[in-house]
């Protein structure tokens, strides 16, 4: 009992120490990336290539002065960028890094769990996790946050269907929720071949939960003037931005188990495929940030419902067709 | 839409989108926008009322502040104004340098919107590339008068100073570089979706309704009324060059941005003409109460120096009279209308600004529309609020 503990108290401090590394420095590599894609260094003061500049500005977030409005709806105000990280951080809880391996006798896995309905988990929580920017635009008491509140409300609720979709079409293929199960059913060929459609819906629903750009609705800086976190400052601001690059990686992750292989590849060792792949992702979610144009509201939702999820539908249709037809 | 139901939503003067201090009171019916009220007047300067207390070459200074983002080109029209006023004309050489000057400047202009037009749209990355090809005219700015933004470089009667070989080596390679740049900024953004389903059909203007409201410049020319003023009352030496007047078909946003886009290629290929084809000359008139004699002369002559000193601290007396002389800006026509007294100072300068007129248009074009197509409309009227406000 205590040896099982202490292993599970030692995994849980590893793998929440290094997702937070990652989400620190997702914010270097995506100043880093941006800042080269656009003929600039990115922040280069703070230690060796500023290496050390998210650790610089998570001081400085706690630092600053924390401002509440007065017409702010107080509890609700503190409260959402709780549900932000909150939401985001416990979804690394099933995040498959790796296969086992065995450490002075005893078989390690590299996950924290493996729920049998992990890809449920996942959709439900980062559900969750859309109530922290609603709530936060709306009780900011500012017009700006209203807007992005709604527009986050929206836009996440759509996407949300699509994204769905997708996974089912996925785990019809795998005949498992768990993510584990997932991974290790796709040892021999990943199922980005089997599922092209699903992987490229689910890419985008996955940018558009993400609120990143084509599809940053309720923050769009240059319409609501940061939307839902117009009035946040000091340490809040800053949980809603790491809940943003916590799903960033989440994202990025569940994109790897999915459709990648997860820690599937040739020679080098499981974990260190995962990150690979991992961080391609995000590398991917940087450059097409810097490139694309942003869509307009009623552009995305049109997307959302007249395409994305017909396309769903379609797909979960087409690997049903599949599957009976080839009785597999 | 029932009674009361609407959002007022104070859009700017303090907006990452309004390009500078504008302020639009917006009535929102949900995102849709029921009502607009532009307010103008946050960064007024009373340029108009300095101008009638300082001498002819002391308001050009002034006018470079008007469309920052095109100092030469407002430096032009005001001269213009002045010598018509005076009844003068500069020598072919300064004409043709006065061309390149206002040509590049039109770049630079374009090169200001085309970055923050992409910028609001949410396209981040152009504006980095359109602002390394502008440090490029910035530095032929620094050559020809040693003023990067603001050059002050023309004055009554000619120019500062004669260019030196490195402005034309700098105007060259510039030449030589910037097709290839065009090329870039279409990549980035002409055939991408996105960006056209953000831009076509938002915003229209047809061509009746753009001439009523005023529109002169590539947001005219957007709707597809072929006037410019180049072309039409063509000034310093523009008639010597070959240079066509793009224009769009339907006026909306996506059209007035193919315009001035091909605007940068005509720009282009006139200052490759003006800097191929560069007359030998003085830059100055050749006329005592206009022109600076030169420093030598000065230096030996006792008429010179009293005719210097003169000209320094009062400049020409105008002539009783109205004149209206005016140009083609970077976004529209931009006229200088003077009237003079017989003193050295214009008793009255009126500006024609070109974006006072295209702001006047916003909200017939913003009503309707959502909140995202409002920064598309107003980064596609490309209007500078230091010019609005005088």
């Amino acid at each position: 009992m205590v040896e099982f503990l202490s292993i599970l108290i030692i995994k849980t401090l590893v793998v929440f120490a290094v997702s937070m590394l990652i989400v620190a420095y997702s914010t270097w590599i995506e100043r880093k990336v941006l800042g080269h894609v656009q003929l600039r260094h990115g922040p280069t003061r703070v230690g060796f290539h500023g290496l050390l500049q998210p650790i610089a500005d998570g001081i400085k977030g706690f630092f600053k002065e924390e401002v509440v409005p007065d017409n702010a709806d107080k509890p609700v105000f503190i409260l959402a960028p709780i549900i932000s990280i909150a939401a985001a951080l416990s979804l690394l809880v099933i995040i498959p890094f790796g296969d086992s391996v065995t450490i002075m006798g005893h078989k390690i896995t590299l996950y924290l769990t493996d729920l049998d309905i992990g890809i449920l988990y996942v959709l439900g929580i980062s559900t969750i996790g859309s109530y922290g920017v609603m709530l936060g635009g709306w009780s900011s008491g500012n017009k700006y946050g209203v807007l992005g509140g709604l527009r986050a409300s929206a836009q996440m609720i759509s996407y949300e269907l699509s994204m769905a979709l997708a996974v089912i079409s996925v785990v019809m293929v795998s005949g498992t929720l768990s993510l584990v199960g997932i991974v290790e059913q796709q040892a021999g060929l990943w199922n980005i071949v089997k599922q092209p459609l699903a992987f490229f819906i689910f890419i985008v629903c996955g940018l558009a939960e993400l609120n990143r750009t084509p599809f940053d609705m309720p923050e769009a800086e240059a319409e609501l003037a940061c939307g839902y976190n117009v009035e946040y400052s000091s340490m809040k601001f800053a949980l809603f931005f790491m809940a943003e690059y916590a799903h960033m990686f989440v994202f990025s992750a569940m994109v790897t188990t999915l459709f990648l292989g997860g820690w599937h590849g040739p020679l080098l060792p499981g974990p260190v495929w995962f990150f690979i792949k991992t961080f391609a992702l995000i590398f991917f979610c940087v450059w097409e940030r810097s490139t694309f144009p942003r869509y307009r509201y009623d552009e995305v939702m049109e997307l959302g419902w007249k395409v994305l999820l017909p396309a769903g539908l379609l797909n979960i249709l087409l690997t049903g067709l599949w599957m009976v037809i080839f009785n597999i | 839409m029932a009674e009361g139901k609407t959002l007022t939503l104070n859009m700017g003067p303090h907006h990452p989108a309004t390009h500078g201090v504008l302020r639009i009171v917006l009535e929102l019916d949900g995102e849709v926008i029921v009502k607009a009220t532009p307010h103008v007047g946050q960064l007024h300067r009373g340029i108009e009322k300095i101008a009638e207390g300082m001498n002819f070459q002391q308001v050009i200074p002034l006018t470079d502040r008007l469309d920052y983002t095109a100092a030469s080109l407002n430096n032009l029209g005001y001269c213009l104004a002045v010598e018509k006023l005076l009844g003068i004309e500069v020598p072919k050489r300064a004409q043709y340098i006065r061309v390149i000057m206002g040509e590049l400047a039109r770049i630079m202009g374009h090169h200001l919107w085309l970055g923050s037009h992409a910028l609001d749209i949410g396209a981040m990355t152009v504006v980095f590339y359109t602002f390394r090809d502008r440090e490029m005219i910035m530095n032929i700015n620094e050559e020809a008068s040693g003023y990067r933004l603001t050059p002050s470089y023309l004055r009554v009667g000619g120019l500062a100073k004669d260019i030196t070989p490195d402005f034309i080596k700098f105007v060259r390679d510039f030449v030589k570089w910037f097709p290839t740049a065009i090329d870039g900024y279409h990549t980035l953004l002409t055939d991408n979706i996105i960006w056209r389903k953000r831009t076509m059909g938002v915003g229209k203007v047809s061509a009746e309704d753009a001439v009523n409201f005023g529109f002169t410049g590539p947001s005219l020319r957007g709707s597809g009324v072929p006037y410019d003023l180049r072309k039409v009352r063509p000034y310093s030496s523009y008639d010597d060059f070959d240079f066509q007047v793009p224009v769009g078909e339907v006026g909306d946003v996506y059209d007035r941005y193919l315009v001035r886009m091909e605007e940068f290629k005509q720009s282009i290929n006139i200052i490759d003409q003006a800097i191929e084809n560069l007359p030998e000359g003085p830059v100055n008139v050749d006329n005592p109460w206009v022109a600076n004699p030169d420093l030598g002369a000065v230096m030996e002559d006792i008429s010179a120096l009293i005719r210097r000193f003169k000209i320094q601290c009062e400049g020409p007396h105008a002539p009783e009279g109205e004149v209206y002389a005016s140009v083609e800006g970077s976004k529209g026509e931009l006229g200088f209308y003077l009237v003079g007294d017989g003193s050295e100072h214009p008793y009255r300068m009126k500006i024609r600004s070109p974006c006072y007129i295209l702001t006047s248009a916003l909200p017939k074009m913003i009503v309707g529309h959502m909140i995202a197509d409002v920064i598309a409309i107003i980064g596609s009227i490309d209007i500078v609020l230091g010019e609005i406000d005088r």
